[in-house]
């Protein structure tokens, strides 16, 4: 067999956890092989390792069939092993060329020679089919297209064998085409590339082979070809998993918000959303779907009250809480999990005993006269932590930033639905994580529904929405282009209208 | 013992033994040194008293620095906190004829409040219009320095052009109980000040909501903003509590360790706060230890010099390397995790498999070097995560 890479019954320990056990993953020449796995079941440590960042405590690793040693990145790189990362890294106010050729930069006398760099960034840009410019600045591209800086980066630097990890996390759906189509030229190339990702769609559109890890251990690798998606699924969780969202009959209730009119400067200092209007109300679920950066994170952000608004009103329940504070809103039920849980959802240094308590630590019984509640505080986060399964090494006394994606979400979805709110707005509430948890957090989103409560949901996955939703308002350049029934509606309609199409307003 | 504890530890020793090499270099015996250095702040009781005398406004400056530091806030204006509290305190004691019992507790009063106003400014700036503290901060030392030296000298004139008038003895924080306690030394009643002041804010960011207000502000701003903290108020007020720290150790400088005010020096226990706050790990207790410790170095120096000919400078060499092993903490810190590592891996093979969770294993990336720790870099933080 033609084997490029070949990771053999690789283990990796870290204290406490064994995060690799007797893992083999073998990438053929030319193929795209797909690494899946929940999250924090050892796919970025495996990748790790053979990018030289961690050293395996046993196995090997061979390419083209001799052992080598990846003491650390620059052995990698040495190898013709490219990663392109999650998080780019990138030099903003850099433009394409000089970041790409940053560290390597072609010298002519004591100067850079950014013009011969700038031809062969140009040359190989179009060779794959990537078309960037070399001239344009970093801060001025899509994210998309800074991705691309990113392949391109990697191929300045021949690399035969690219990691992607987790790439089309912060893609819009039309750019994740653009990227698989890249993958596809990539190959005819005589690249290989090794996939990791947790999106068992883009693994059946690009990828020929598939190893799944669950947990630290190796569960197989099987050709996604002769495997049906809930294969790979039910392999990745270890049990079988449904993708379709459960959901009885929405029994409507009070309106419980009332947006009129509503209008938001975006950080550009422009309008980004434009007299907006849209009710939720309480036993439902209203999905907002739109491309990334049409308005939702003004919505969102001018309901929570972390933006100030232009014009308009936000009602809830009837009382006008435009001019409330953020700790009046989440007083008065508005609950939100939000779209970076990182920056915003928690804080990362902080245990989650005390993450648990963010919003309501001022409260009785958690301070009594500006004091600390230690117990009380401590059995509140144990409770959430063991309703809503969020795993850790030491429970409440973990630091939020080592537990997993995952189950920080998981964490503070429990800490949202547990303050009992009459509005839940839930941000991008699956974004990175992997089946399992998407459907438990589906699963929840829809209990709170049930319970009576209305639910906001702002999505860029189009299925997540339609899976989820009662009502779908799309949002296109700020504007209400249309609501539609998520029942009738189909996903080219929705998509239509994502692209600012009007038309579907009749289920208003 | 725990981790951050033991790096200051280590930056310590790591000074001490550069220290030793300097001795070396310049031809003197490093056991000699060290000897008399040692016995320079620490040989009677008297020493004893006066290395905590000299350590007195090194906690409170340090505590001014480390709190700021928790809230996310690097204040490097604790010099002209300390100068314009401390002028305050000299003023009122100057000015005002009380009982001794009344006055004493209005010119500490008093100290708080001037460092605390001192502070208010850059804090309301950064609140407001987001000027940075570490530009508005210095600016105000230099206002503070220029407004006492005026001051000073247009009203509270003394025999000198440099100083003011003394301080009568029941204007200052001196007891003679005290001072005959420890043979004569110049131990005042600001080592109490201090102390309580250590206690007083190791509670409030401990044990309070406030406290727990002020960390997520100084953790993670935007997380804190979103959870309906005034992130605003919080940086006010952590400022203005860290400038009145900084404004009683001007009281127990200069009615406590000193019974006048000069003008034309800008103190340097104030810069020295950062160095406290920085081996002291940024915790109240630390700065306290911490500063007990510079204590006796500056103590002790003279000593050091006049038994051994070692020259004075070799202590703040040390100093010096301290300060600067204590802010590569993290090199120690990496040096640390390597060795427990591979002590660990001799006694054990088996770990169980816990759960999902991942256990950390470098990703504490907190309050490394100067900057306050709110500036979060996502993808350094991913890079350092074991595994997603």
């Amino acid at each position: 067999m033609d084997y490029v890479v070949e990771m053999l019954n690789i283990r990796k320990e870290f204290p406490g956890i064994v995060a690799n056990d007797d893992v083999t993953l073998q990438l053929k020449r030319g193929e795209v092989h797909a690494l899946l796995g929940e999250n924090g079941a050892g796919k970025s440590t495996l990748m790790g390792m053979l990018f030289g960042m961690y050293q395996p405590d046993k196995g090997t690793i061979k390419m083209n069939g001799s052992e080598v040693k990846i003491t650390n990145p620059n052995v990698a790189n040495d190898l013709g092993i490219g990663m392109v990362h999650q998080h780019f890294k990138l030099v903003h106010n850099f433009t394409t060329t000089e970041n790409i050729i940053l560290g390597i930069e072609p010298k002519k006398g004591l100067t850079v020679d950014i013009k011969s760099a700038a031809q062969k960034v140009d040359e190989l840009s179009k060779r794959y089919g990537l078309n960037i410019d070399p001239y344009a600045k970093i801060e001025n591209i899509s994210v998309g297209m800074q991705q691309r800086v990113e392949i391109l980066k990697m191929l300045y630097r021949n690399a035969d064998i690219l990691i992607f990890d987790e790439p089309t996390a912060v893609l819009t759906p039309q750019e994740i085409n653009d990227l698989i189509e890249i993958m596809k030229n990539l190959i005819k190339e005589g690249k290989s590339i090794i996939l990791i990702t947790h999106k068992l769609k883009e693994i059946k559109a690009v990828a020929d082979r598939c190893t799944v890890i669950r947990r630290g251990k190796c569960i197989g690798t099987v050709d996604v070809k002769l495997t049906t998606e809930a294969d790979m699924a039910k392999m990745m969780v270890g049990r079988p998993v449904s993708f379709a969202v459960a959901k009885k009959d929405t029994m409507l209730g009070e309106t419980i918000l009332k947006i009129e009119k509503l209008s938001v400067q975006n950080n550009k200092k422009v309008l980004g959303l434009k007299d907006f209007s849209l009710e939720v109300h309480a036993g439902e679920i209203v999905g907002i779907a739109g491309v990334e950066g049409n308005g939702q994170s003004e919505l969102v952000e001018a309901i929570t009250g972390l933006r100030k608004i232009e014009g308009g009103t936000i009602r809830l329940k009837g009382k006008d809480i435009s001019n409330y504070s953020i700790r009046e809103r989440i007083n008065a039920g508005i609950a939100h999990i939000p779209e970076d849980r990182h920056k915003r959802g928690l804080v990362l240094d902080y245990t989650m005993e005390d993450n648990m308590v963010l919003e309501v630590y001022n409260k009785k019984p958690f301070s009594n006269y500006g004091l600390l509640n230690r117990q009380a505080i401590t059995d509140y986060a144990n409770k959430i932590i063991k309703d809503f399964d969020v795993r850790s090494g030491e429970g409440g006394a973990s630091i939020a930033r080592s537990l997993s994606g995952g189950n920080q979400q998981k964490a503070i979805i429990g800490r949202e639905i547990e303050l009992d709110p009459e509005l839940l707005i839930a941000v991008q509430p699956t974004r990175g994580l992997d089946v399992g948890s998407i459907e438990y957090i589906h699963k929840r989103l829809v209990e709170q529904r049930d319970n009576g409560k209305a639910v906001l949901l702002v999505s860029l996955e189009l299925d997540e929405v339609m899976n989820v939703s009662d009502r779908i308002a799309i949002v296109n350049n700020g504007e209400l282009i249309g609501i539609v029934d998520a029942k009738t509606t189909n996903e080219n309609e929705v998509g239509l209208m994502m692209a600012g199409v009007k038309g579907g307003s009749k289920n208003e | 013992m725990n981790k951050k504890g033991l790096v200051s530890l280590i930056s310590v020793l790591l000074g001490l033994i550069a220290g030793a090499i300097f001795m070396l270099i310049t031809g003197h015996n490093p056991l000699e040194g060290f000897k008399s250095l040692i016995q320079g702040g620490t040989l009677n009781l008297e020493r004893i008293g006066n290395t905590i005398a000299t350590a007195t406004p090194l906690i409170l400056t340090g505590l001014s620095v480390a709190f700021a530091f928790r809230t996310g806030l690097f204040n490097i204006g604790t010099p002209g906190q300390m100068l314009f509290g401390g002028f305050c305190a000299t003023a009122v004691g100057l000015t005002y004829n009380l009982p001794s019992g009344l006055l004493v507790p209005l010119m500490v009063f008093v100290a708080f409040l001037g460092g605390a106003l001192w502070a208010f400014i850059p804090g309301i700036l950064k609140a407001l219009f987001n000027v940075h503290e570490v530009v508005s901060s210095i600016m105000m030392n230099w206002i503070a320095y220029w407004v006492v030296y005026y001051t000073i000298q247009g009203y509270f004139k003394g025999n000198m052009e440099t100083e003011s008038r003394l301080l009568a003895d029941t204007a200052t924080l001196r007891a003679p109980w005290l001072s005959n306690l420890f043979g004569g030394s110049y131990l005042n009643l600001g080592i109490f000040v201090a102390i309580l002041a250590v206690i007083i804010i190791a509670f409030i960011l401990n044990k309070t909501a406030f406290g727990y207000e002020l960390k997520s502000v100084g953790f993670n701003r935007h997380a804190a903003e979103y959870a309906g903290i005034s992130v605003n108020k919080n940086i006010i007020l952590s400022m203005m509590i860290a400038g009145g720290l900084a404004g009683l150790a001007g009281v127990v400088q200069y009615a406590g360790n000193a019974n006048n005010i000069q003008i034309g020096v800008m103190p340097s226990q104030g810069f020295d706060g950062i160095a406290v706050a920085l081996l002291g790990a940024n915790t109240p207790i630390g700065a306290l230890l911490s500063a007990l410790f510079f204590g006796l170095l500056y103590s002790g120096r003279g000593f050091m010099s006049a038994m051994t000919g070692v020259p004075p400078e070799i202590a703040d060499t040390i100093i010096a390397t301290i300060i600067y092993f204590a802010a590569t903490s993290i090199l120690v810190e990496r040096l640390l995790d390597k060795f427990v590592k591979s002590r660990k891996e001799k006694k054990t093979q088996s770990a169980a498999l816990t759960g999902g969770a991942v256990s950390s294993t470098d990703n504490k990336d907190e309050n490394y070097g100067f900057m306050p720790p709110n500036s979060s870099d996502s993808s350094k933080n991913n890079a350092k995560k074991g595994d997603e």
